[in-house]
């Protein structure tokens, strides 16, 4: 993989939030909910294929009960390492285990303005500025369609947000924003348009596909019909649960766990019974619910500990994981959104996710802000050194120059430190200045985010697509106008 | 106070929706009339739960299992006083629900538990829930208030599509509409027509109230 994206790899650093026998007790009761319990598939599609694979199924809930051997043996079938691909070879991000990559936010509905601060309803040019400002900073890997393109027909709008980035980025791009089936084949279509086929698509998918379960237990049915599109066409696909403790799952954290892994794994199994070995992946972002009024904003130690339990759940299944991390209730770039995304990215980062989401939404996933896009790339960027780990041989044990500066005196001209200082952490939001300095400007991170994103929007022109395609994918876009 | 009131009132308290209903039930068949039950018991207990839950002692959890308990109380005390000809008086009657295309659940059912803590006769229609069903089920109940949850950008403009579809059936006058969700602002509220928008259930109590203009709960 290029230089052009940060990537924590191979972390030395480790954290181990569950035992093996933990994990083994959360299978077993995961095994026994699905077996006895079962999960609703309101889709008669989903239920014809979990039925022709030894599903229990009750035509009237629309509940399937599927027996343990059963999940397992197609589980096993889903590959535990593949490749998500970008428009342009050097964005290529190898799911193989020792890699995690950060991808921005999705599907917010407002955004801060980069230029005038005001907040507003989202539009496709904002997709399509994030996404440039996304293609700029190489601590984002993958886009997530950041925001909701509320200026175009509710029927294609899911179509015109991937146009939106594609036409600005070469970086692999997922999308969680199609959710039927009609949606889903216009999007397969502008993907095999770009990879250069259908069979060119499944070699190198450039898109892939985020759903979610519907907690507790149950699937909705535009979501998995379009998934199973998606499935077909070899592009990778990921459920990913959003159990909220005390709500939509239980108060207790394990059998919250429980709930999610049953849902995400309930998902994959289909996929995999449809077609067998096509790239899936686990996704999660539970949390807990706020008691005090219900709401669902990501951020606190229950999301801390499940970004680190669900990996290894992921890993214990051999599946990919995209984890939710960077989830805050704050409402501006603060202290609390700091804390939160720094602490739930720390947690998934160490243990492995393979991919984290969530860099520049505010306020539960709804308020894109800039400031935020950069900031938490920063965090990210100091994640990765952090993760990276001590490296300890002859060369940094250091001791012959010890021996050479002694006693008193200083290492700053020495040419050890010449060589090895740029491996230190650069801050480039992080205030360290004199008092003073900062007396008289009294300015700091947020305002050097503002102006760093401002200079990206003013001088990236993005990587556009030429003039072809651009044409070509607007044609697709057009033909699910007109058909629906 | 009398020792069963004061077991309805604990029951109430912490939700016990299966022993309420047998407490109302030996209240009443001990000759309690249904007004003291609900004027001295059930009233004053919720009362005290949502007290308790506005100033932090109590979660949502206490609150919902409450009403819960209420409703199952209601269920016995409300064939009975309309035997007797008694009224029981409601801030309104309300359908709710979210929009057709739209699974979000949550939010809708605390706006509708919040509502019927505040003395609304609640209808939850679910969700997934098209503008036809909406109609009829504000034709059918009577609803004074309409509760539209939308939480996509791409279900908000079925709050809209309702909107149109109560003007067509004659029956836009008969009620108030309210809209929330994640998308939806004030501004998209009186766009559409809609009479009123709140960010949180607590407040599509107070816009609600201040539609209908009821004071006081139940
Ligand atoms: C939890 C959640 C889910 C859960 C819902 C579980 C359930 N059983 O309800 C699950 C995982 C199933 C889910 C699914 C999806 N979701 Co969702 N979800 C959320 C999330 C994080 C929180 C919603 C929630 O429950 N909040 C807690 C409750 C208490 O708050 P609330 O709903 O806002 O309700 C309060 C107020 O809004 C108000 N209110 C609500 N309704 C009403 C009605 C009236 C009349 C009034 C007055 C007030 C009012 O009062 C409520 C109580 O205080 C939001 C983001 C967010 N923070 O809002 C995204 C969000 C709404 N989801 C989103 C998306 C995209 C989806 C999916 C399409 C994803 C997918 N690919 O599958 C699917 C939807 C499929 C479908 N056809 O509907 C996007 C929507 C953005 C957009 N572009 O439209 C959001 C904004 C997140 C994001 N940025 O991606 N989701």
């Amino acid at each position: 993989m290029s230089q052009k994206i940060l990537s924590a790899i191979d972390p030395k650093l480790r954290v181990s939030v569950l035992s093996e026998d933990e994990i083994r007790r959360i299978h077993t009761a995961t095994m026994d909910v699905l077996e006895t319990i079962g999960v609703r598939f309101p889709s008669e599609k989903a239920l014809n294929i979990l039925e022709a694979h030894g599903a229990q199924v009750d035509r009237e809930t629309m509940i399937a009960k599927i027996p343990g051997v059963i999940a397992e043996e197609h589980l096993s079938r889903a590959p535990s390492t593949y490749t998500l691909c970008g428009l342009e070879p050097d964005f290529d991000l190898p799911l193989d285990g020792s890699h995690s990559y950060l991808g921005t936010d999705g599907c917010g509905v407002e955004i801060i303005d980069a230029f005038t601060q005001e907040k507003r309803p989202s539009t496709k040019r904002d997709v399509s500025d994030v996404g440039r400002v996304a293609d700029a900073l190489p601590e984002i890997a993958f886009h997530w369609v950041p925001l909701s393109a509320q200026d175009c027909p509710v029927e294609s709008r899911g179509l015109h947000e991937l146009d939106a980035i594609w036409n600005v980025s070469g970086k692999h791009l997922q999308t969680e924003s199609i959710v039927s089936e009609r949606e889903m084949r216009f999007a397969v279509e502008m993907a095999a348009l770009l990879a250069g086929g259908r069979e060119a698509l499944r070699r190198r998918p450039v898109l892939s596909i985020m759903q979610c379960t519907i907690s507790p237990l149950c699937h909705d049915a535009g979501s998995l019909e379009a998934a199973l599109v998606a499935a077909e066409a070899g592009l990778p696909v990921g459920f990913m649960t959003m159990a909220s403790c005390a709500s939509t799952g239980p108060a207790t954290l394990a059998g919250n766990l429980v709930v999610g892994n049953v849902e995400v794994l309930s998902a994959l199994v289909l996929l995999q019974m449809a077609y067998p070995g096509c790239p899936v992946y686990y996704a999660a972002a539970q949390t807990a619910t706020d008691l005090r009024t219900g709401a669902y904003t990501g951020g606190g130690p229950a999301d801390y500990l499940f970004g680190a339990a669900t990996n290894l759940l992921a890993d214990f299944y051999r599946l990919p994981l995209s984890m939710g991390a960077f989830a805050t209730g704050a409402k501006q770039p603060d202290w609390q959104a700091g804390v939160d995304n720094s602490l739930s990215a720390f947690m998934a980062a160490s243990t492995g996710a393979d991919m984290l989401l969530g860099a520049g939404l505010l306020h539960g996933s709804r308020i894109f802000s800039y400031e935020e896009l950069l900031m938490d790339s920063e965090i990210w960027n100091m994640l990765c050194a952090t993760l990276r780990g001590i490296v300890v041989d002859d060369e940094t044990l250091a001791l012959e120059v010890i021996r050479q500066v002694g006693p008193g005196g200083h290492y700053l001209a020495h040419r050890h430190t010449l060589k090895h200082m740029r491996e230190l952490w650069q801050p480039t939001l992080m205030d360290r200045r004199p008092y003073s300095v900062w007396e008289e400007k009294r300015d700091g991170a947020r305002e050097w985010a503002r102006e760093k994103a401002q200079k990206i929007l003013r001088e990236h022109p993005g990587r556009p697509l030429e003039d072809g395609l651009r044409s070509e994918l607007m044609k697709i876009i057009a033909l699910a106008e007109q058909l629906s | 106070m009398d020792e069963i009131l004061q077991k309805i009132i604990s029951a109430l308290d912490e939700g016990e929706d299966e022993q309420i209903s047998l407490l109302v039930r030996q209240a009443l068949a001990i000759g309690f009339e249904p007004m003291t039950i609900l004027e001295n018991a059930l009233v004053p207990a919720m009362t005290r739960v949502g007290e308790k839950f506005a100033c932090g002692e109590y979660f949502l959890p206490n609150l919902i299992v409450s009403a819960e308990a209420m409703k199952q109380a209601m269920f016995v005390l409300e064939p009975v006083m309309r035997q007797r000809q008694q009224m029981l008086k409601r801030a309104g009657v309300a359908v709710i629900g979210t929009v057709q295309g739209d699974i979000h659940e949550i939010g809708k059912t605390l706006v509708g538990t919040m509502l019927s803590v505040n003395g609304f006769e609640v209808h939850d229609l679910g969700v997934d829930v098209t503008p036809e069903k909406f109609v009829s089920a504000v034709a059918e109940t009577g609803a004074n208030l309409l509760g539209l949850s939308a939480l996509l950008t791409t279900t908000m403009t079925v709050q809209r599509d309702v909107i149109q579809k109560l003007e067509d059936a004659g029956i836009r006058e008969q009620v108030k509409v309210i809209v929330g969700g994640a998308p939806v602002t004030r501004a998209w509220a009186d766009e559409i027509g809609a009479d009123g928008y709140a960010e949180d259930a607590i407040g599509a109590v107070e816009i609600a109230r201040r539609l209908l203009d009821v004071e006081g709960i139940i």
